[in-house]
């Protein structure tokens, strides 16, 4: 099945349900790292929008990215209770590290800012692909990229 | 057989209790994955028999009632041989779970149960049969007696909000719960559902019998993904049970439960915007009037509550409204899941009745900072709460002497700071927070957050150069009057309360 196919079928699925375009959205973007224009598109199209809703849709949310996603996502808590025990610090180290600012990403990786993973007791926080890090630092990521 | 208990919960996993509980397994001990008991800063925290691991074989033994588990703090894979060959002698061992200090002294209403088994082991109802059989206008008297307000932030009386969708005629019906638990220093929404899911389930359900609401959505946060998971767990094993669907538990009275994902957007824990992106669109939030109970999803009556003020619901209908009334100070009725939060020793849910003061919460129970540094302010009630000073924290926790104070108590964070915190930076962050998390829909927040954090910036940099500050502090009030008076929603209108309580109480970082 295309990447298209799958698109309409997850659009399909999710079209007699409440909210079922923020359903639909956030499944292809589950299932194929971003939506792209053409799913966009498709999506309109089962739901009966225009193209331009649906593009509204995906630019308000945080979480709806637009382009392909590097294998491995580092996503660095920055809000209060983190910064009260370093994030911004540890922001920089990862950065340096990485050779990536918030918000960049190369093949390899993709480093985003979080606000808030409910680990405020723990902090400074992060979320590497999809699994969260307590008092977190540079050792955690070692695993999860490859050098 | 002995057993042991490794929280599946988010603080517990992301320090690491799977590596920990698989530890157990290959030592041939049984594993419960639990929910956590909120001592964030034990975590992992495991729970075992008195005895150890040793004791198990011992046929017959009736189980440990939970309270009499031995409790073991921050126990990694590699303390998993020492823990045990040694039990209690282990220098971790912080004795029986009931006589810990943290928890023996919390009066728990809500997370009463979270911990003490697997999430899906918990009783699954408390009063849920005796409800099916009172008439609603029972159920919101019940409500209104108990004087339980929202934990959302607002503290609006509930039950002025369950008698208004109860009043309000229509085909349809909804309870929406508000799990869109995106304020730094919260996770209380987190641990409930991760923990103990049927107190919530429950909860929604008695309040879409007392309203007349069939259907329920609880909206949860993308950034929760165990919750998530654990949470669409309980509602596959209550549909199954016959606590959720067309004819529950017999009644032929029917609720069905539905859970909804964001995708990444502060805003929508604004009501509103909550609705709206449940409805599959844009988060930009809605002018009020109409209120939602009037008016709310689909232009149907809708309930909208924090997941915490729904989690109190069945301790109400099962104690009695008088019993939760009788806890608290004054109108500020019930227990409060406070979070410890941030620069914090021992951070983590402090569930108690309002009246406490923040030094018993950031000093008793928290025990300083982490940094072992002075604290020199709390931020409470999430990025739109204010910034107090160490001479304020024995005011009394209750929405009324917040409010003296000019600040809330929003959803129970109290994120704490040491002597290194900057408040000209922190007011600088909420500006750029505002801006990034901003829906677009009115000026004042749309661009009122934009020019607040260049005008911080400026601040900044003259103060770095020692120029005087004083015409960008004015700059700097005038627009928190205009960001905090014509907002639509509480984002824009909220947005200055950190910033000026940072000014009036810490003017020396504002200047050269």
């Amino acid at each position: 099945m295309t990447e298209l196919d799958n698109a309409r079928e997850i659009a399909s699925r999710n079209r007699e349900r409440v909210g079922g375009v923020l359903r639909a959205l956030r499944e292809i973007v589950a299932a194929q790292g971003h939506v792209g224009r053409e799913q966009e598109h498709v999506v309109a199209d089962v739901f009966n929008l225009s193209r331009a809703e649906v593009r509204g849709i995906v630019s308000f949310y945080h979480d709806l990215k637009t382009t392909p996603r590097p294998p491995v996502e580092v996503r660095v808590c920055q809000a209060e209770a983190c910064q009260a025990v370093g994030s911004r610090e540890l922001t920089k180290r990862i950065e340096n590290h990485l050779g990536l600012r918030l918000g960049e990403a190369n093949d390899a990786v993709g480093l985003d800012a979080v606000y808030c993973l409910g680990l405020c007791a723990q902090g400074p926080s992060m979320m590497v692909n999809g699994r969260p890090v307590a008092r977190a630092d540079l050792p955690d990521l070692a695993e999860a990229i490859p050098r | 057989m002995t057993t042991v208990y490794v929280p599946l919960d988010t603080s517990a996993v992301a320090a690491g209790a799977d590596a920990a509980a698989a530890a157990f397994e290959a030592a041939g001990v049984d594993v419960v994955r639990n929910g956590s008991r909120g001592m964030a800063w034990a975590e992992p925290l495991v729970e075992m028999a008195a005895g150890g691991a040793r004791s198990r074989g011992a046929r017959g033994e009736a189980p440990p009632t939970e309270g009499t588990r031995l409790a073991y703090r921050n126990i990694a894979a590699a303390d998993v041989p020492a823990l045990i060959a040694q039990g209690e002698e282990h220098p971790k061992c912080l004795g029986k779970v009931a006589e810990i200090d943290y928890l023996r002294d919390q009066t728990r209403a809500v997370f009463d149960r979270a911990g003490q088994d697997a999430p899906l082991a918990l009783a699954k109802t408390t009063v849920l049969h005796d409800c099916l059989g009172r008439d609603p206008q029972a159920l919101i008297a019940e409500i209104e007696i108990s004087g339980l307000r929202g934990r959302g932030g607002a503290g609006f009386p509930a039950h002025i909000k369950w008698r208004t969708v109860f009043d309000t005629p229509a085909e349809q019906k909804y309870v929406v719960c508000n799990a869109d638990e995106g304020d730094s220093g919260t996770f209380a929404d987190r641990l409930l559902m991760e923990g103990d899911p049927y107190r919530l389930i429950e909860g929604m359900t008695i309040a879409g019998l007392a309203t007349g609401a069939t259907k329920g959505y609880v909206y949860l946060r993308s950034e929760y993904p165990i919750a998530a998971g654990v949470f669409q767990a309980a509602l596959d094993h209550a549909y199954r049970e016959r606590l959720l669907g067309a004819d529950i538990l017999g009644s032929s009275r029917a609720f069905d439960l539905d859970l909804f994902i964001g995708a990444g957007a502060y805003i929508c824990g604004e009501e509103t915007s909550l609705l709206e992106s449940l409805e599959g669109k844009r988060g930009e939030i809605r002018a009020k009037p109409p209120v939602p109970a009037v008016s709310g999803l689909f232009g149907q009556p809708t309930l909208v509550h924090n997941a915490i003020s729904v989690a109190a619901v069945p301790a109400i209908m099962q104690r009695g409204g008088d019993w939760y009334a009788s806890l608290g100070l004054g109108r500020s009725t019930g227990t409060m899941a406070f979070q410890l939060a941030g620069n914090i020793q021992r951070g983590g849910l402090v569930e108690v009745p309002f009246g406490i003061t923040l030094d018993e919460l950031v000093h008793g129970y928290g025990g300083g900072t982490r940094s072992g540094r002075p604290v020199r302010t709390v931020q409470i009630g999430g990025p739109l709460g204010a910034y107090l000073k160490p001479a304020e924290f024995g005011t009394k926790l209750t929405y009324e002497d917040m409010a003296g104070l000019g600040a809330g108590i929003g959803h129970g964070g109290i994120v704490v700071f040491d002597d290194s915190v900057d408040l000209a930076r922190q007011a600088r962050y909420a500006f750029a927070f505002c801006e990034l998390e901003s829906c677009g829909k009115c000026t004042p927040c749309r661009l009122g957050a934009v020019r607040g954090k260049e005008t911080v910036d400026a601040l900044l940099r003259a103060r770095a150069e020692g120029r005087a500050t004083e015409q960008n502090l004015t700059i700097i009030e005038d627009l928190c009057e205009v960001m905090e008076t014509a907002s639509l929603c509480q984002m824009g209108g909220m947005t200055p309360i950190p910033v000026t309580s940072a000014m009036e109480r810490f003017p020396e970082d504002f200047q050269p």
